[in-house]
């Protein structure tokens, strides 16, 4: 078992998770509650990554992030070093590759979250941001935990994008799919087995706690949810 | 005083209404579908940002613009001190009743606050429903709540859609007077908008009478209600 991929894998979804919660809360509350015409191509833009082949989306931010283009050269100013086949380049694709994982359960939530109350906070004073925390995340609680389980799992299983940016190195980018895959390459399927097995197992673990009795429970203390 | 000319479209539906309410309690009269809701929650600053169905107006209260679309000028719903209390009482249902009255006194220190709760639901006597949520009243207590947590906040303009349409007619009329006597107290300009027509004679000094989105009257209840009257008896004369 290699335990500091799997190490890094939990590292680096724990990390995609927490970034893409601050991210994706005020943008599926703005795309809930915004009125202007953009917000449609904004969340296609936002929803791209579902439909984008991983590999295509790893090579672009390759391209991107690699030392050829300004930005990439910027980038690695800030950071000290280029992103491209670093634990930091991991985190970007990750971001970017599960945002719609993160965004889409939330704009379903907040919007099932009915306009009268939305209407009645905004006439009670309250700016966009008490709306969202006080009224949109407690309403809408079950989409912020299936928001944050399915985020967590597309990261510890993404291939493509971490081939692509981060390549294979121990440590740094080799995570659980990349031993899984070298594994296989190698034609060990006992070890093979005991990573899928392992990777299957957050996964079932995972998805158990969004069905779980106390969320459900939860849930009939006042969440709406779609 | 209030002081309104809007030009609203809502699918079909136009509301082009121009008024000037310059007694402390008006009534906005009208069939269902005469606009009532519409003009109250563009009064309350709600509605005129939708990007698919402009507005256009102007709204003044006591000589302050609210709203003047020439001018690009609109006022948040929360900073325009007014109050509303529609048909459907919107409690937070995760939040008790004293809680979703104290939501608009965000930044009130812990004391005043609890002064304030308490004050409100005694007025709307609904001091004993403070700690149930909102699924725990009944139609009629949770109109009281809500109508508590509008007045909290002491608005300068109250708008009232409906606002007592689960109460049963002697706690409705109950109320109305209470809040009646609450608001001369305060200097608060009320709207009433009902189709009720005791509702309209029992607290109208001054009755908006509206019909397809249009303003037919505006004047005292007595003058505008016989008009309207004597309208309908026509018909009924004609058929």
């Amino acid at each position: 078992m290699d335990w500091q991929a799997l190490a890094l894998t939990l590292r680096l979804a724990t990390v995609t998770t927490a970034i893409l919660l601050a991210v994706a809360v005020p943008l599926a509350a703005l795309l809930v509650l915004g009125r202007w015409r953009w917000l449609a191509a904004l969340e296609a833009l936002a929803t791209l990554p579902l439909v984008l082949p991983p590999t295509v989306l790893g090579f672009f931010l390759l391209v991107l992030l690699g030392p050829r283009t300004a930005v990439g050269r910027g980038i690695a100013a800030v950071f000290g070093h280029p992103l491209a086949f670093s634990f930091d380049g991991l985190v970007v694709g990750s971001v970017i590759y599960s945002l719609p994982f993160a965004v889409q359960p939330l704009v379903a939530g907040f919007a099932a979250v009915p306009e009268s109350l939305v209407d009645a906070a905004r006439l009670l004073g309250a700016s966009p941001a008490r709306i969202v925390t006080t009224l949109l995340m407690p309403l809408a609680r079950r989409s912020l935990i299936t928001a944050a389980v399915l985020t967590f799992l597309h990261t510890v299983g993404e291939f493509g994008v971490v081939l692509m940016l981060g390549g294979d190195i121990p440590g740094s980018t080799r995570t659980l799919s990349i031993v899984l895959y070298n594994q296989v390459e190698n034609f060990d399927y006992a070890a093979a087995g005991q990573t899928a097995a392992i990777l299957l197992g957050l996964s079932l673990l995972a998805l158990a706690a969004i069905y779980s009795k106390g969320l459900k429970r939860g849930s009939a203390r006042g969440g709406r949810d779609a | 005083m209030l002081e309104f000319r809007i030009e609203a479209r809502r699918g079909s539906f136009r509301l082009e209404v121009e008024g000037r309410f310059a007694s402390e309690w008006t009534v906005v009269f009208g069939p269902s579908g005469a606009g009532k809701s519409t003009l109250l929650r563009l009064l309350a600053g709600l509605d005129w940002a939708r990007a698919d169905e402009p507005v256009r107006g102007r709204v003044t209260l006591d000589a302050i613009e609210l709203t003047d679309t020439d001018r690009r000028l609109r006022l948040r719903p929360g900073r325009r001190q007014s109050g509303m209390v529609a048909q459907e009482p919107a409690l937070f249902p995760h939040l008790s009743a004293a809680a979703n009255v104290a939501y608009g006194l965000h930044g009130w220190d812990r004391a005043r606050q609890a002064r304030r709760i308490a004050e409100m639901l005694e007025l709307v006597g609904a001091t004993e429903l403070a700690g149930r949520r909102p699924a725990e009243l009944s139609g009629g207590q949770a109109q009281r709540v809500a109508l508590a947590r509008a007045l909290a906040r002491g608005p300068q303009l109250l708008l009232l859609d409906e606002p007592f349409s689960a109460l049963d007619g002697a706690a409705s009329d109950a109320l109305l007077e209470r809040l009646q006597a609450w608001a001369r107290a305060n200097g608060v300009q009320t709207v009433l908008a009902t189709h009720d027509v005791s509702d309209a004679l029992m607290t109208g000094a001054e009755v908006l009478l509206l019909r397809e989105g249009r303003k037919v009257a505006l004047g005292p209840a007595a003058n505008v209600l016989a008009g309207e009257r004597d309208r309908l008896l026509g018909r009924l004369e004609l058929s």
